[in-house]
């Protein structure tokens, strides 16, 4: 057993594990029950296990408990329907979503990414998710989302 | 933390609505309801709940209750995919009930509660889903006005309804009554028989028009209760134990050996055997991961199935069983008397579903029902499947769906639920199993490989004077890798080896005014084959492919535009109806095809199809661009159209256009099952290649709006279409034609090589 101390959406957790390897995405799914971040492939290749830790888009499936130091954002820790974040606004605003599995991991690049970039183009945007995958083929409504929560801030 | 612990799921109680009311809903009367202890919903359904479905069919009740806050829940039998039906379900329920859109929800499917509608498949929620929804809420209202104008003291006729308060004509509100305090939870107990009148559609106010989807905001905020997420207390983690990659259909994978010394060092890890299946199970999921990948197992799989290049040489020499699917006319003798044929073999993938969500599913065996929490796209055949593998009554088990990820057809949802079910009956605790990327995608009932033959006529006026397609496949599955495994039984195929899916006559020529035509098709059995199921749009991306390069080939042959060659062959006004708002908003120049190509590395084409599935109108331009020295295509705009009919939510059908268009151009250029004698090889995203953002091109969706015809599906008509248009734009870059799809860099560069040498 291992106790590890997270710093989530800005508390503290304590969490006790088998293996210090075991994937922050699991941790964060069971044991914190924050089902925001999704398994998707296990091998970084998709995006949806997107978190951000200190600024940075993260995969979540390949970060092993014992090396997710710093502060940790979730999709829950950036805004409720309620109160969605300037990307999650966005989203909505151009119904850039089919069945969901993929939002995590667009809206959690994309806030980490307009973070840094202030006017990004189209262009810049299909870069920032090119290891993203959609299935549904939400992608055109996503760059327009991108591109006009850049334009709100 | 302990399991035990944690927060019931928001959603266990069944209670999860779709809707934007609760989020609506902070102020209002539901407050009363909420201190009581449970929303008045919740009472209601959870009475709903207490026995097996399906409810009566015929019945007010079953398909709708009015709340005491002047709110209704409707219960439809189609589920919940991404595809927004939800949302045009209760545009339709609210536009013959007269309420509004934020007075309306709908709950997730339960065979408990909601009502048999059969699979949520082949596009048919709105075109078979709502009409017994629209006349169950006609016959609602037709009792509320009854009961408005006894208590009102006046007579029905004289009533208007909006937003469910119920008024007398030209009193301006003086009297007035709400649908939920004339019913407030009490149940209707009357039945429809489709005599209440419905509202003309020249009435509607709500259909037709674009609602925001229900389902969004929670989703773009994580708190969309997908079926990955449930957790119960005491429950354990399971992963099902597979060979990486299925070998042939038939006999499956056997375990010669278990070695469950093997998982030992992993702390309180367990194998799961039934029959021939395996499965492993443990507290903590990652070490669920851990057993599943580090159990090992001696396994005995079917025959080498050989490669996905030389499959479509095996379906055209294999004993197939032939069905003459069109014949009119003399084909074959008016081809030689036509002033040209065109004709070619064409080669299609096998491409499997991968879906973007594993699949999962949660079975509970604690309870009078085993309750699986399950992203089937068919709850009542899911619970009809459950019972046979476990040897139950089917009132013994409930299934509760909830949606997974857009599936796109028979993907492993039967097997996630079915391994959850065995799991948890083995353990007598609640299992929550999820499939790993390479379980799904190596275990895929995967959309079947094809192979074609046309050739087509014309005269030298351009009228097509005849036309042959034939074309080759294997049957498809109706049992699921777990059952057979579970039973020890070789896996079973659809009408008994000739095939479930035949070449559909409507994707190939149909759309044509041809006297002369014959379809054929060539049903292989599917052993020793890859597992086959229906992938949206069945093998209709290959029949237009095949189809609608072989009309562009005629059109070339007369010197002819391909629009105007459509446009003269074309029989039928709504075939018209696509094709003329798809090349308007394509803004396309007539020409002749291949005969303005571009010189230099990068040059682009500009292409046109037809295509539907089997109900519904499509119609795609294509603008693609070529790199002849990478082979590497990129497609830069597509324009759609569809005509549907009656279109219930314009928005709804443009977004899945959209999806339809984007992934047809990742099925034409990227996606390809491969394997070899060992069994398939294409398990990760690296190796079954989708499209990504760099390439995805702009998207023009038209809808025909045809308000005075039934509405029909719009979940995959316009993606032979789209495959087509692009393959014909490949000619129109290059002067060379793609015989085979996915067309990658490497097809590309050997087609445009023996270009040079000719």
């Amino acid at each position: 057993m291992a106790r590890y101390v997270l710093e989530v959406n800005g508390q503290a957790k304590a969490v006790e594990v088998h293996d210090p390897q075991e994937p922050l995405l699991y941790v964060l799914r069971n044991d914190l029950r924050l089902t925001g971040a999704k398994y998707g492939c296990g091998l970084g290749q998709c995006g949806a296990c997107t978190v951000i830790i200190d600024g940075e888009a993260v995969r979540s499936c390949l970060t092993p408990i014992s090396s997710a130091k710093g502060k940790i954002t979730t999709i829950e820790g950036l805004g409720t329907p309620q109160k969605p974040h300037a990307v999650q606004a966005a989203f909505i605003e151009e119904q850039a979503a089919q069945c969901g599995y993929c939002t995590n991991g667009m809206v959690m690049t994309t806030a980490a990414f307009l973070d840094k970039s202030k006017s990004p183009s189209a262009s810049d945007v299909r870069d920032a998710l090119a290891a993203n995958v959609c299935r549904c083929g939400t992608h055109d409504r996503v760059v327009k989302a991108a591109l006009r929560a850049a334009s709100a801030k | 933390m302990d399991d035990a612990m944690l927060p019931p799921d928001r959603a266990a109680d069944g209670a999860a609505t779709l809707s934007r009311r609760g989020l609506l809903k902070g102020g209002g009367a539901m407050i009363v309801g909420f201190a009581l202890g449970a929303p008045t919903g919740a009472l209601a359904q959870a009475a709903r709940g207490a026995k097996a479905g399906p409810p009566d069919h015929q019945a007010v009740d079953t398909w709708l209750a009015i709340h005491a806050d002047n709110t209704a829940t409707v219960y439809t039998g189609k589920c919940e995919l991404g595809q927004g039906n939800q949302t045009g379900l209760l545009q339709v329920a609210a536009e013959e009930l007269d309420m509004g859109m934020h007075q309306v929800s709908t709950i997730r499917l339960d065979t408990n509660i909601t009502p048999d509608q059969q699979a949520t498949s082949s596009s048919s929620s709105i075109h078979r889903g709502a009409p017994a929804l629209r006349a169950a809420a006609a016959r609602a209202r037709m009792e509320l006005l009854a009961r408005a104008g006894v208590h009102l003291g006046v007579q029905p006729g004289s009533l208007e309804v909006r937003d469910g308060v119920v008024s007398v004509r030209g009193e301006n509100g003086f009297r007035k009554v709400t649908y939920g305090q004339l019913l407030g939870d009490k149940p209707f107990n009357v039945k429809y028989d489709g005599t209440a009148p419905v509202k003309a559609p020249s009435d509607y106010r709500l259909v037709g028009h674009r609602p925001a989807r229900v389902d969004i905001p929670d989703k773009v905020a994580g708190k969309y209760t997908l079926v990955q997420h449930h957790r119960v207390p005491g429950m354990l983690h399971g992963r099902v134990v597979l060979p990486r990659g299925q070998r042939g259909f038939g006999v499956g994978a056997k375990p010669v050996s278990v070695d469950e010394a093997s998982i030992a060092h992993i702390k309180g890890a367990k194998v799961i055997r039934k029959g021939d299946f395996v499965g492993v199970v443990a507290e903590r999921e990652w070490d669920a991961v851990k057993a599943a990948a580090a159990l090992k197992v001696v396994w005995r799989q079917g025959e080498p199935l050989g490669d996905h290049n030389s499959v479509h040489a095996r379906l055209r020499k294999d004993k197939t069983v032939d069905t003459v699917i069109a014949n009119v006319g003399d084909p074959l003798g008016m081809m030689q008397k036509a002033a040209f044929v065109r004709g070619s073999s064409y080669q299609c993938p096998y491409q499997s579903h991968a879906p973007f969500a594993p699949n999962c599913a949660l079975a509970d065996p604690t309870g009078e029902q085993l309750v699986i929490k399950s992203p089937t796209q068919d709850v009542y055949s899911s619970r009809k499947q459950v019972a046979e593998v476990l040897g139950l009554p089917e009132q013994k088990v409930r299934i509760q769906f909830f949606e997974g990820s857009g599936t796109f057809g028979r993907s492993c949802y039967e097997d996630a639920t079915q391994a959850a079910a065995i799991m948890a009956t083995e353990t007598g605790k609640p299992v929550r199993v999820q499939f790993m990327r390479w379980d799904e995608l190596g275990w895929d009932n995967y959309g079947p490989a094809h192979a074609a033959e046309v050739r087509a006529g014309v005269n030298a006026e351009g009228d097509i004077v005849a036309y042959e397609y034939d074309g080759w496949q294997h049957g498809w599955t109706v049992t699921s890798t777990v059952s057979d495994s579970a039973r020890t039984k070789a896996g079973v195929e659809r009408a008994n080896g000739s095939g479930s899916i035949t070449v559909n006559p409507i994707s190939t020529g149909s759309m044509y005014k041809i006297a002369n035509r014959r379809v054929t098709s060539h049903g292989a059995p599917m052993v020793n084959y890859l597992r086959g199921a229906a992938l949206r749009s069945p093998l209709d991306l290959s029949f237009a492919f095949a189809s609608e390069q072989t009309i562009d080939e005629l059109a070339v042959a007369v010197k002819m535009d391909p629009v105007a060659f459509r446009r003269r062959n074309i029989g039928d006004e709504r075939w018209l109806g696509v094709l003329d708002a798809a090349v308007k908003a394509a803004d396309w120049k007539p020409k002749v095809m291949g005969s303005q190509a571009e010189s230099g590395d990068v040059v682009r084409g500009r292409g046109v199809a037809l295509g539907t599935h089997h109900v519904s109108y499509g119609a795609a331009v294509a603008e693609i661009e070529v790199n002849r020295k990478t082979g590497v295509i990129v497609t830069k705009k597509l324009y759609g159209a569809m005509d549907c009919g009656l279109t219930v939510n314009p928005a709804l059908v443009e977004n899945q256009m959209v999806g339809q268009m984007i992934q047809s151009v990742s099925r034409v250029l990227k996606e390809e099952v491969t394997f070899d004698d060992n069994g398939v090889t294409s398990l990760d995203w690296s190796t079954y290649q989708v499209l990504r953002f760099a390439e995805h091109p702009e998207v023009t969706p038209v809808v025909v709006q045809r308000i005075n015809e039934p509405s029909t599906g719009a979940g995959e008509e316009v993606m032979g279409a789209t495959a087509a248009a692009i393959a014909n734009a490949f000619f129109d870059a290059t002067g060379v034609r793609m015989r085979q799809f996915p067309m990658t860099p490497e097809r590309v560069l050997k087609a445009l090589e023996g270009q040079q040498r000719t």
